[in-house]
């Protein structure tokens, strides 16, 4: 074994994330040893099972990974605008989208959301804390290993280079040997593991666990949206599982699944990735329409518009969610019938969507706007989403999309839905639930900055690219030799840097505001209208010291004008919490390692860790740590001092 | 009320921008056609435009109008503010039914064109359904592989690499398929693409109905040598592409398996004509031809090639 089958050599650009990697990596061991800090990091951050803390940990690896996908973003419109500097070769090129895409919607899309979800969903229901905390903890730490495997393909072994969707027979032994495609494998079915393990967590925490009074109809519609999404994870996520295990015991142990010889059925990977693909657009798009309602409602100054409406149409995309894959093929050669009705599902999906864009118009009729920085994201999210969804109907009209198929035009569609749904939610909803996380609002000012840039940038970017697919511009070309293709290209790079500026400006605004904005006394900085702004800020680690008897929807508007709050001395009782533990992390490490050596396929390796992974979870069955009791005594202490009483 | 003027006027670009963008669709392929098939295509895109545009006028009016009406405002007080309203059934049921009603319209000419473009006498009569097909439409089979395009025509005996003579005014049938990674045929100004499998066949019509030379591609990423598997269609009357077959009859060598086997090797080549096809001896589209490239070069698959932007493998490897 040679050192350069393992290190990836002869690129520049490698040679300078390795270095910063190095330094990175050094400068925290560093500052973490000079503070003494390792003993703080291990009780506080390793070893928590605490759903606010974890949910931190998901927000502040998104953001990485969003920084991540952006320069990898960034160098291919650098390449694509100017040819001429030969910046990425076609190999290059195609790891960089490859990465991009996968990164983006697994490692940052999803998980951003799900940190979000882990911090506000129990505090929305009234709950303590999750269902199965420990669980939660695995799926994080599964989360995470599962995006440092991804990750590492970079300058380890070398990337995937089939495109996020990795369709075989390309994507199988033959044709893409070596690591990059086991990475690709291997970091997707960890961090898939992790996503369903939160999907069951969060769907018993909302089903069982909800104040007392509260019915189904009275949740808040951000926790709605999380109940639908976590039915689809549940019945998504095991098809990817399947599909990621058969190729990978296609590719490391010789069967023929997905093959061209022996008989495999290479398009099966198509049917089974986009079975689970198309509801996961649905799994990073509804939560976001949930972040979007309460922003808005919150910011208007008044009750969600037609409630009952946003429900069901959330439930009824769920279920078609799951009847559209096959527009994602329409140029499968299926015969007409077949495409026929697929076309109609898709774009019935419009109705309820519309359904939804009306109701947030409505909810705008007769309010009082206020535009915060959390509410623009959210405000602007409507006009850019409408592009993106009438491109969406356009791409689903079959006939129309032989045309459109694996062109810039859909490219620009599904940026314009993801960005302006996920990418703008996550922002928002990071604005809006910032100082009940951290005890700071983030600073206004430069929140508009960062909006303007990144909303201008982002169509600059994008919207040229409509016209560029028209033009028959295909997409993952890693130049383009149509002249005519060029001045959009470089318009829609200088978007992408605007952008990028803009993400920028964003992270500076969180740095910023943690050493100048103001701490957060009241809790309550928005005049919210739900559950989670009832705790004190800094929230307890056991959120409710009392549980209010929730009976109507914002729940926490009658309760400020009847003077409740979640603290009842008269009330207290001994609050049941569960421990600490660092099982989830080594537990993870474990099946990381055996991942990664299956990667470079070293079976006894591979084996040696599954066997340590099966000990832990072993371990862990024979674990009778039934948590601690918080006493009375000093549930008053922690509530007196952060209510100033 | 600076504030407001600015806004308003903002918003009045956006459609303004649109217009100014379709106002440059002539010159975009996809806006125009040169056949019958990207003919109904382009008809179909345009009609649909026309519904998708109306629903943008209306919902960013519908914003603008409420945003403007009701931002909080100094001095608005609570005029017009009721914080109560929160459903409205006639309303609902109205945005209900309206984009049902937009996707029935936009459903009914999309399965139409579907069950056209199934049927090469449907699909390139599109212009004038009056006329009946007359001729038998040309059959091509069209054979990706790493990274170059075979067309093979068995009715002349002739095959092309990386290139392609069509006669106008007489359907093409391609018969698609691969000899090693999933391809897409997509010639823009003649209709849009399918894929190209190995062991299976598509079939795609396709028309010109005017002479010239069209930019065909494959669209569906195969690798690393994906950006440069393009061809050019050389779209010419009856007359000279009978004259064209016959000269690459007569002139061009015979296609050896040899030879074949070694173009199928994954990398770029030039263009090529030959007067046999490689249909002889094997058929990618079936069972039994489906892993012929993989099993003959599967060492050659692990070589990455690092092309730059002219193509050839860049310097550093
Ligand atoms: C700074 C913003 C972004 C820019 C400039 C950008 C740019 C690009 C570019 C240039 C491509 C490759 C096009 C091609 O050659 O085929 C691409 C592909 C892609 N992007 Fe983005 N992107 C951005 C953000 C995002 C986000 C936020 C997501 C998801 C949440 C996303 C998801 C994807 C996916 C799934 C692909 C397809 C990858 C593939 O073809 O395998 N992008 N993007
Ligand atoms: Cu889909
Ligand atoms: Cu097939």
């Amino acid at each position: 074994m040679n050192i350069t089958d393992i290190l990836v050599t002869g690129e520049p650009l490698i040679y300078g994330a390795m270095v910063s990697i190095v330094l990175v990596s050094t400068a925290a061991i560093f500052l973490l040893t000079y503070f003494k800090r390792w003993g703080w990091l291990w009780r506080e951050w390793l070893t928590t099972v605490d759903h606010k803390k974890i949910g931190i940990m998901y927000i502040l690896s998104a953001l990485a990974m969003l920084f991540r996908g952006g320069m990898d973003a960034l160098m291919m419109r650098i390449q694509l605008a100017f040819p001429g500097l030969n910046f990425l070769d076609a190999q290059h090129y195609d790891e960089i989208f490859t990465t991009h895409g996968t990164v983006m919607i697994i490692f940052m899309a999803m998980p951003f959301l799900i940190g979000l979800m882990n911090i506000i969903v129990p505090l929305q229901i009234g709950a303590r804390d999750f269902a199965f905390p420990f669980v939660n903890a695995v799926s994080f730490w599964s989360f995470f290993f599962g995006a440092m495997l991804f990750n590492i393909s970079f300058v380890i072994g070398g990337s995937p280079d089939a495109g996020w969707t990795s369709y075989t027979p390309l994507a199988g032994a033959a044709m893409s040997p070596g690591p990059g495609q086991n990475f690709y494998l291997m970091g997707l079915q960890l961090s898939g593991i992790g996503t369903l393990a939160t999907g069951v967590n969060l769907m018993v925490t909302i089903l069982k666990m909800r104040a007392p009074g509260m019915k189904l109809f009275h949740m808040p519609i951000f926790t709605w949206s999380t109940l639908v999404t976590c039915f689809i994870i549940v019945f998504a996520f095991p098809i990817l599982t399947v599909a990621l295990a058969l190729m990978t015991i296609d590719r490391i142990f010789g069967s023929q699944f997905f093959t061209l010889t022996g008989e495999g059925l290479p398009m099966m990977w198509a049917n089974l990735f986009w079975m689970w693909g198309h509801p996961e657009v649905y799994i990073v798009i509804l939560p976001a329409f949930g972040i979007f309602s309460e922003v808005i409602a919150t910011f208007a100054r008044k009750r969600l518009f037609g409630y009952h409406a946003m429900v069901w149409s959330m439930i009824i995309i769920a279920l078609l969610s799951f009847l559209v894959w096959v527009h994602h093929f329409f140029t499968m050669g299926a015969g007409a019938f077949v495409n026929s009705v697929f076309s109609v599902s898709t774009m019935l999906i419009a109705v309820p969507t519309g359904v939804k864009i009306f109701n947030w118009l409505a909810t705008l009729y007769k309010s009082k706007i206020e535009f915060t920085v959390a509410n623009l994201w959210a405000l602007a999210f409507i006009p850019s989403f409408v592009i993106g969804g009438v491109t969406g109907v356009m791409l689903g009209m079959a006939a129309a999309d032989f045309q459109f198929h694996n062109s810039y035009f859909l490219i620009a569609h599904f940026h314009y839905v993801l960005i302006a749904g996920t990418v703008f939610a996550c922002f928002a909803g990071l604005v809006f639930w910032y100082p009940k996380i951290f005890g700071h609002k983030l600073n206004e000012r430069i929140g508009k900055w960062s909006f303007w840039l990144f909303l201008i940038g982002f169509h600059v970017c994008f919207f040229p690219q409509y016209f560029l697919g028209l033009d028959g511009m295909p997409r993952r070309i890693f130049i383009t030799r149509i002249e005519e293709w060029l001045p959009l290209n470089v318009i829609s790079t200088v978007g992408a840097f605007g952008m990028g500026l803009g993400f920028a400006v964003f992270v500076f605004n969180i740095y910023y505001s943690y050493r100048y904005s103001e701490r957060e006394k009241t809790g309550d900085p928005w005049n919210g209208r739900t559950l989670e702004w009832a705790t004190p800020t800094p929230i307890p680690f056991y959120n409710f010291a009392t549980i209010p008897h929730v009976d109507g929807i914002d729940y926490y508007l009658p309760m400020k004008e009847k003077g409740e709050t979640t603290y009842d001395e008269s009330k207290l009782e001994p609050i049941h919490m569960p421990s600490n533990s660092g099982q989830p992390i080594i537990m993870m490490a474990f099946f990381a390692f055996a991942s990664f050596a299956l990667v470079f396929e070293w079976i006894p390796l591979a084996i040696a860790g599954l066997i340590g992974g099966f000990i832990m979870m072993g371990v862990r069955s024979f674990d009778y740590d039934e948590g601690y009791h918080v006493e009375v005594d000093e549930i008053k202490r922690i509530e007196r001092s952060a209510r100033g009483l | 009320m600076k504030n407001k003027r600015h806004r308003s006027k903002w918003l009045f670009l956006i459609p303004l921008s649109l217009v100014f963008f379709l106002s440059g669709c002539e010159q975009m392929v996809v806006f125009d056609p040169k056949g019958p098939v990207a003919q109904s295509q382009n008809d179909l895109i345009i009609y649909s435009l026309w519904f998708m545009l109306g629903i943008v006028v209306v919902v960013f009016g519908l914003f603008a109008y409420m945003l403007i009406k009701y931002r909080d405002r100094p001095g608005r007080g609570d005029k017009d503010y009721d914080p109560s309203i929160h459903g409205n059934t006639l309303i609902e049921i109205i945005w209900t039914v309206v984009p049902f009603v937009i996707v029935i319209a936009l459903s009914i000419p999309t399965v139409e064109t579907l069950y056209d473009l199934e049927d090469p006498a449907a699909a390139t009569s599109y212009e004038d359904p009056s006329e009946t097909l007359d001729e038998e439409p040309l059959v091509i089979h069209a054979t990706s592989a790493d990274w170059k395009w075979f067309f093979s025509y068995p009715e002349q005996g002739i095959e092309t690499v990386n290139y392609l003579h069509i006669p106008t005014d007489r359907p093409i049938e391609f018969r698609l398929s691969s000899a090693d990674s999933m391809a897409a045929l997509w010639i823009p100004a003649l209709g849009g693409q399918k894929y190209n499998m190995a062991g299976m066949m598509n079939k795609l019509y396709l028309e010109a109905s005017e002479e010239g030379v069209y930019d065909g591609r494959n669209s569906n990423f195969t690798g690393e040598g994906f950006t440069d598997q393009t061809f050019k269609v050389h779209a010419e009357s009856e007359e000279q592409f009978n004259a064209w077959v016959e000269e690459t009859k007569s002139e061009a060598p015979v296609l050896t398996q040899e030879k074949y086997d070694s173009l199928l090797e994954p990398g770029l080549t030039d263009k090529m004509e030959f007067s046999s096809t490689h249909l002889e001896w094997v058929n990618h589209a079936t069972n039994d031809g489906r892993d012929y490239a993989v099993e003959r070069h599967r060492e050659a698959y692990k070589e990455k090639l690092h092309l730059d932007r002219d193509g050839v493998p860049s310097s550093h490897e």
